[in-house]
């Protein structure tokens, strides 16, 4: 290999030490309207986890309802549907993609690429305001009278507009503004994940040697970036509809009696629009997990990932895919029934990259040296939840049979396994792992094992059941059964021992807490680099990394992120930034069919 | 260890509870077997790869634990053993993909001689509508309802007189015969659903919907909106009684008709029709409407 002085006399201004990187002077521009990606990262992923605690509180209650039907007189029907629309609202978008996107993309991104900062400091600093903004305008709704919206967080017209469903006045047009501010926040911040990816890697930092990570962070706003402008435009056209009274959405309509001024327009056109959002967006949370998994399960297991070259494929096809399969969630919904053969095979299609990743997981722990740490046990969780979730997505993705499935408990099941549990057991599996680095503490051990075990065996506990009410023709969105002639009682004293175990959960969660706010003074102090990682990210200058990442020299990458117990090393495991030995075979598979000219 | 036990737990307990849970789908009442059927295609091909992947993983955590002396493998990939992989997956799908599109173009077909009815889906109730002895369904509008016309039925189509209107939401079907359900909505999305029958299709409103099914057992089964369609969606419930082909037919002739309906609103006489909510025993505030 050439060495570094003879190559360059050209230096790429990324490179150049503190070029354009802010140096904020005051204690507000440090910690408060910080333009530091880390700190950025952190604030997105407070709010996030405030606001989604709020949605976890919600679950508890619906719970409640759902377990014991007679005993909560204080839930009504009308507070449990703007239950579920908040909770599945706030899960979705303002949890799960603010906190891989905002939360992990903004802290791994540029340390793992080796830049100092993302490409567009201010504008990122904004994209924490504005959604900010946009979650503080969520929770005014419930400060308005006629309270939040109880649509359904899928928000279908005509209903989601009228009178017979809660929030009409004030609720829905507040989530409508709200998401719409959501979507502006993130085509900001969206632009500068995309573009610090694409623009401000390190010099020796290819694509094809980026942690896969970064793959999942970077596809995942790929998508975001051309898939939330359908929601955009769908919320745009049904606030017109509510406060102008046009018919995007509203076809002619007889209200209670009441012939509405409505006419003409097609409800399914509105879920068209959401599901061709909503279908890339449960990518948007599952590909930035499918990348970090995989970062886990190397790391823990001392092995480089299974097949890396088919692991990018696998997540980028995953993405392309993502835009042609939405109508798997309208098999029923009156559209026109051909439509059911294509997208039934696509949606069957993708199961295949997607089988492919199991698999590679599955194979990087084969023939690996396993540490059972807390990361690795969340990693190994995920697989099993993300396979279970995956498969009942074959099940109803496979047109005709989603024709009994749909809209009953059956989906709630699926989509809570492969969107709720795994992703969820993918962020508890990160912050233990990437704990150590952003304070210089680990977290307790005994208390993190105490959290795993509970929230695994506990989440599977609640929805693997839940499934088979489904089959029983259990329906969703119900406030309340009462008496049918096919629904067994057993089924109800199921749904008051599932509301049990998820309370245990739910008060497990309060250890993890417990653990992250004490561990940040009292922590074991972590060494540099406890995990034994080869990614830049635990190779910066300061620990935990400090102001501009890398100190005075940017890193020069060598080889790919995965060179664990690579023969011929002492250490079972090479940073992606040492100078390379003088023999071959410390570089990854791209570099393997090139003989080094030297 | 441990977690290799918990693990192979996690696949066992799966299967256990899969088998032995009382929680499964209601018998069914229609020609819709061959959905039961591809679900159980469906169960077999991903339970078992559900089951060795979960076991495989118990596998490795347990004989590739973590010792000081031992060196993982270093095989950055083995493209071979992924193609297999890759064309393994993809025929599982296609052997569940196949049998599932078939199913789904039967569903899509509806045969020729299929007895047509309306099922007429509003806030929180149900009613329907026969087509009389011509066989036709009048044309109608949602403009054209009023409290003398809750059906919308267009009052000049000659088809439209003899429509057989049932404003409770007690449904009668003959047994044995193709039946195709138009679905019609008023105000939003609805969705008419017997888990009996195991077909359901949503309710559009400025559209009409339709799916078909053969019942093939008499008995009283539930109907229940499966659409999301507001606060009272959960009290939203009829019941669909199917009977021999005689006893349907004289409950048919037992229930008025469009032209009596419009006759009784022209003599005064209002046709007050009470519409009960006859399968939810809903223990909160009923909302019905007296029409």
């Amino acid at each position: 290999m050439a060495s570094v002085a003879a190559e360059t006399q050209v230096v790429p201004p990324t490179e150049v030490a503190d070029v354009d990187l802010y140096h904020p002077k005051s204690w507000v521009t440090k910690y408060v309207f910080s333009q530091d990606a880390k700190v950025i990262a952190i604030q997105y992923s407070v709010t996030a986890g405030a606001i989604g605690l709020v949605a976890l509180v919600l679950s508890w209650i619906m719970r409640l309802q759902l377990g014991f039907p007679d005993s909560f007189s204080f839930i009504d029907p009308t507070d449990y549907y703007q239950f579920i629309t908040m909770h599945g609202m706030i899960m979705v978008i303002y949890l799960l993609t603010a906190l891989f996107l905002g939360g992990f993309g903004n802290y791994l991104i540029p340390l793992m690429v080796g830049a100092r900062d993302m490409v567009f400091p201010y504008v990122n600093m904004l994209s924490y305001w504005v959604y900010l903004g946009a979650v503080l305008i969520l929770v005014a709704s419930w400060f308005v009278p006629g309270g939040p919206t109880g649509a359904g967080w899928t928000l279908y017209p005509p209903q989601a507009i009228l009178s017979g469903t809660p929030g009409a006045d004030g609720g829905i047009l507040l989530m409508l503004i709200s998401l719409a501010l959501f979507i502006v926040g993130f085509t900001m911040g969206g632009l500068n994940y995309v573009v610090t990816v694409l623009q401000a890697r390190t010099r020796g930092m290819t694509l094809m040697r980026m942690p896969l990570t970064i793959w999942g962070i970077f596809t995942a706003t790929v998508l975001a970036l051309l898939a939330f402008p359908a929601l955009f435009v769908g919320a745009v056209m049904m606030t017109l509809d509510s406060v102008l009274g046009t018919s995007f959405f509203m076809p002619t309509i007889v209200e209670l009696g009441e012939q509405l001024e409505y006419g003409g327009g097609s409800p399914l056109l509105f879920q068209h629009l959401f599901w061709f959002f909503g279908h890339p967006e449960v990518y948007i949370v599952a590909l930035p997990a499918f990348g970090i998994v995989s970062d886990l399960i190397s790391v823990h297991a001392r092995r480089n990932i299974f097949g890396y070259r088919m692991m990018v494929w696998a997540i980028v096809s995953i993405g392309a895919l993502s835009f042609v399969v939405w109508a798997h969630h309208m098999y029923v919904s009156g559209m026109n029934p051909w439509f059911g053969f294509f997208f039934a095979t696509t949606t069957l299609i993708i199961a295949v990259p997607t089988a492919l990743k199991v698999y590679n997981w599955t194979l990087t722990l084969w023939k690996g040296n396993i540490h059972l740490t807390t990361p690795m046990l969340f990693a190994i969780a995920f697989i099993i939840t993300f396979l279970n979730g995956g498969i009942t997505g074959l099940f109803l993705g496979n047109v005709v049979v989603d024709v009994p499935l749909s809209d009953t408990m059956f989906v709630v099941a699926h989509f809570h396994m492969v969107m709720g549990v795994a992703p969820i057991l993918v962020v508890f599996g990160a912050i233990y792992h990437w704990y150590p680095l952003m304070t210089g503490r680990m977290l307790d051990e005994a208390m993190g094992k105490f959290h795993f075990w509970v929230t695994f065996l506990g989440a599977y506990t609640i929805f693997l059941p839940i499934h088979y009410l489904g089959f029983l023709g259990v329906p969703r969105r119900y406030f309340e059964m009462g008496e049918t002639t096919f629904i067994p009682p057993s089924a109800q004293t199921l749904n008051a021992f599932i509301t049990v175990v998820v309370l245990i959960v739910g008060v497990a969660q309060l250890v993890f807490l417990y653990n992250m706010v004490v561990s940040a003074s009292k922590g074991k102090p972590a060494e540099r680099n406890p995990w034994g990682a080869t990614t830049l990210e635990w190779q910066t200058s300061e620990f935990p990394p400090g102001h501009g990442n890398f100190g005075e020299k940017l890193p020069v990458v060598y080889r790919w992120a995965y060179a664990y117990s690579v023969p011929g090393f002492e250490q079972d495991f090479v940073p992606q930034n040492q100078p390379p030995q003088s023999t071959p075979s410390d570089t990854g598979p791209e570099d393997l069919a090139v003989q080094p000219a030297e | 260890m441990h977690v290799a036990v918990l693990v192979t737990l996690v696949a066992v307990g799966t299967v256990v509870f899969h088998f032995l849970s009382p929680w499964w789908w209601t018998p069914i009442a229609s020609n819709w077997g061959y959905i039961d059927d591809t679900i159980i295609i469906t169960f077999w091909v991903t339970g078992v790869v559900f089951v060795a992947v979960v076991l495989f993983i118990a596998y490795c955590v347990f004989r590739y634990r973590y010792q000081p002396e031992r060196r993982a493998a270093y095989e950055p990939e083995n493209t071979k053993m992924e193609w297999w992989l890759t064309i393994l997956t993809a025929l599982g799908v296609v052997v569940m993909l196949t049998p599932g599109l078939f199913v789904w173009n039967q569903f899509v077909s509806v045969p020729e001689d299929a007895m047509e009815f309306e099922v007429l889906g509003q806030q929180w109730q149900w009613a329907f509508r026969f087509p009389g002895k011509d066989g036709k369904l009048g044309t109608s509008d949602s403009r054209n309802i009023n409290d003398d016309n809750p059906f919308g039925v267009n009052p000049d189509d000659p088809n439209g007189r003899d429509d057989v209107l049932i404003e409770d939401s007690e449904l009668h079907l003959p047994l044995d015969r193709s039946i195709k359900v138009l679905l019609r909505s008023i105000d939003v999305l609805h969705d008419f659903y017997v888990p009996e029958f195991r077909a359901k299709m949503d309710m559009v409103p400025g559209a009409v919907t339709f799916f078909w099914f053969i019942p093939t057992r008499t008995g009283t089964f539930d109907i229940l909106c499966f659409e999301l369609c507001g606060v009272g969606h959960y009290m939203m419930r009829g019941s669909v009684v199917v009977e021999e082909e005689s006893s349907f037919q004289a409950w048919l002739q037992d229930q008025p008709t469009f032209a009596q309906s419009l006759a009784d609103a022209g003599t005064g006489t209002e046709n007050v029709a009470i519409l009960v909510s006859s399968g939810a025993k809903a223990t909160s505030a009923d909302t019905d409407s007296v029409q």
